[in-house]
């Protein structure tokens, strides 16, 4: 955004101050996730850059805390990474279901009640997560899942649930209802047109709310902390206790492979969601 | 021809306005059906829950049900004088029967809640009522223990009859009811939710403001440069946005330590010195730097959801027609925005009033939040009915900002990345 060359000195200068300023915000904001890539390789037990990592001497850096992580005595990673993946796997699957089904009712014009129904159905993203976590600790324990995984994963699709519904509503904002009456017209039953017309068309924005949805899962701590107990610990658990207790570079360790992680997932999600805008001919 | 001969009809002879509302009620069935799955499920696990949430806070059958039969007898006592005879008997009936379960325990700890000083006495006849003989009760009873000679004992005792109560929410309030049931205060030290409610109030509007000064100016040259550029500075945007909230409060734990690298920078370029660092962890300044950082995507992307569909010729118009930049700003630009401007700072607000992990991580005591709160009652010391009940004025603050947010933006204008 060049400036053009009539404007006033007065104007020129606030717009580089506007400039300076927007690079600082910048930096608040994605500076903060870079500090913790170097000090996990860190060949000291501190969490300062020590004055051998300044100098950028090889010997200042190691691979000690990833080591750790993966072989360390009596990790507990090992069973917290499985236990987080299969959670938030069947929570993600369940969440997809139940949100697209809703969406899809949610979408047609004939709902009845619409406003509310989608109110309630997105609350569980707005109500505090505190407060979410004791109801449903009271539900599970009153039917007796608490401390298992079969808990923790309908409380995460309660919390990914609104996430689908929200992306997948999006998706058929744009949506020619034509072509399904188009395939019924052709002697297609709902199940096989849903199968073969409406979801590839829905289905960026299926799999950016069940992203969405994992993530939520996998980064999930307050519900879990209310509903866990040792045998289904999860990496965010494990962390929460790491952080409240020491913070180690094994901790590190971890947050930088969680980092790239959501840095695949979040180009993964671009990507989907530049092809939904196509699919659907928008164009920006 | 009749009348109903008008009327258009369809092949089956059916006239098509009922055949057309027969379609509608059925298509609404689908629709809802389609739903209903979704519905249902949180209606079970989420919903209802909640709402027993709110008869937990409430609930206070505990003593109602270990006396029962000296409330039944206590219904006729005015609460002037000492109690009849006939109490006295009944209560010493109901006592026996807890002694003999074990359960006695919990009816003294309650009472004791009640008036300080019950649970000796009541420990004291649990022993001496083995050799109590039939009849006259009350005098061997009173004999047990002096404080039963005292009638604001057994009003304490009267004041549990009711099974529900509303003392939660008053002790929340740093409020109880007196013994000649006034709503009173708490002494003034003793004050820590009062301050807490407004803590939480106080960090979650500073946190919006914060927000909004830093993502207003980001979310405009986010809609303004190229595209090319525009995208790259949203991902710098969306990266802490998708990474794990743990992540992103370690990092601010390594950054604000007292031996921590922005203590480093401070003492470098000399302004504070070596001994002398500012601790700017387990505080307040912690909860503020560390949720403004957080939740700045959240006000980002309303902004500029709203700020890509202006179009700069507005702005081109206002100033041909002679605004100088600044009037053009406030007078065309800014009034457009308002509605990324509402949304964004309502979605802070509410994530922010309610926010746990961060707080309880680098907040220390004094950057806790009301949240903290409720958790140390569900997991320390487990007053569960305590922590429910603050949990539900929690929720309808939140959902009073809800509904004001669902009636300005709408829930189904929410959009994401």
């Amino acid at each position: 955004m060049a400036l053009p060359k009539y404007t006033e000195t007065q104007y020129r200068i606030w717009h580089y101050f506007y400039l300076l300023f927007c690079g600082c915000v910048f930096f608040f904001l994605v500076a903060p996730l870079f500090v913790i890539f170097p000090l996990s390789f860190n060949a000291e037990e501190f969490l300062v850059f020590t004055d051998g990592m300044k100098r950028l001497d090889p010997d200042a850096f190691s691979l000690r805390w990833y080591h750790d992580m993966i072989y360390g005595t009596k990790n507990p990673w090992g069973l917290a990474a499985k236990n987080s993946f299969i959670i938030a796997v069947f929570a993600t699957i369940g969440s997809i279901i139940l949100g697209t089904l809703a969406a899809l009712g949610l979408s047609s014009r004939h709902m009845p009640y619409k406003g509310l129904i989608m109110a309630t159905l997105i609350s569980p993203m707005i109500v505090p997560l505190i407060i979410s976590g004791v109801a449903i600790f009271f539900f599970m324990a009153k039917v007796g899942l608490a401390a298992t995984h079969l808990g923790i994963i309908l409380a995460h699709i309660v919390l990914g649930t609104p996430f689908v519904v929200i992306t997948v509503t999006a998706t058929l904002s744009g949506f020619d209802h034509s072509i399904t009456r188009a395939a019924s017209s052709l002697g297609s039953n709902p199940f096989n047109t849903f199968m073969k017309v409406t979801l590839p068309l829905i289905l960026p924005g299926v799999i950016s709310g069940g992203l969405f949805a994992f993530v939520t899962s996998f980064d999930e701590v307050v519900v879990v902390l209310f509903l866990s107990g040792l045998d289904n610990t999860t990496i965010p658990i494990q962390m929460w206790t790491g952080l409240r207790e020491q913070l180690s570079p094994t901790i590190l360790a971890v947050a930088t492979c969680l980092i790239i992680l959501s840095i695949l997932i979040l180009v993964t999600a671009e990507l989907l969601r530049r092809r939904s805008e196509r699919l659907r001919g928008i164009n920006r | 021809m009749s009348s109903e001969n008008n009327k258009i009809l369809t092949t089956d002879g059916i006239p098509l306005e009922e055949s057309l509302k027969v379609a509608e009620k059925k298509n609404k069935i689908k629709a809802f059906l389609l739903v209903a799955p979704l519905l249902l499920f949180l209606l079970i696990t989420y919903i209802i829950p909640i709402g027993g949430m709110f008869s937990r806070s409430i609930d206070d059958k505990l003593t109602t049900n270990m006396l029962p039969k000296t409330y039944k007898a206590m219904e006729k006592w005015d609460g002037k004088n000492l109690p009849s005879e006939e109490v006295f008997e009944a209560f010493y009936l109901d006592y026996r029967i807890l002694v003999k379960n074990k359960t006695v325990g919990k009816l003294q700890t309650q009472l004791n809640l009640e008036k300080n000083g019950f649970k000796s006495a009541l420990k004291k006849l649990a022993r001496k009522q083995k050799k109590f003989k039939e009849g006259n009760y009350k005098e061997q009873i009173m004999n047990s223990h002096k404080r039963f000679k005292n009638v604001e004992y057994w009003r304490a005792i009267k004041r549990r009859a009711p099974p529900i109560t509303y003392s939660k929410y008053l002790k929340a309030m740093d409020m109880y009811l007196n013994e000649d049931n006034k709503i009173v205060q708490v002494e003034e030290d003793r004050r820590m939710h009062r301050i807490l409610w407004l803590r939480t109030l106080e960090i979650a509007f500073f946190v919006t403001l914060f927000c909004f000064i830093m993502a207003y100016p980001i979310a405009h040259l986010l809609a303004t440069i190229p595209m090319k550029y525009s995208n790259l500075l949203l991902i710098c945007v969306l990266l802490p946005f998708w990474t794990s909230l743990l992540v992103r409060t370690a990092s601010w734990m390594i950054l604000l330590q007292q031996q921590g690298l922005l203590n480093d920078f401070f003492v470098w370029i000399g302004l504070f010195t070596n001994e002398n660092r500012p601790q700017m962890m387990y505080n307040k300044t912690g909860t503020y730097v560390a949720m403004t950082q957080i939740l700045l995507p959240f006000m980002v992307l309303p902004l500029y959801s709203v700020m890509k569909t202006i179009s700069p010729s507005l702005m081109r118009a206002g100033k041909s027609l002679g605004a100088t930049p600044t009037v053009a700003f406030f007078k065309v630009y800014f009034p457009l925005t308002i509605p990324g401007i509402g949304a964004g700072c309502l979605l802070v607000f509410i994530l922010a009033i309610g926010y746990y992990i961060t707080p309880e991580l680098v907040g220390g005591a004094s950057g806790k939040l009301i949240s903290n709160q409720i958790a140390y009652h569900m997991k320390s010391s487990l007053d569960w009915s305590f922590a429910s009940a603050m949990g539900l004025m929690l929720l309808t603050g939140v959902l009073a900002i809800y509904w004001l947010y669902n009636k300005l933006v709408g829930v189904d204008n929410i959009k994401l990345g």
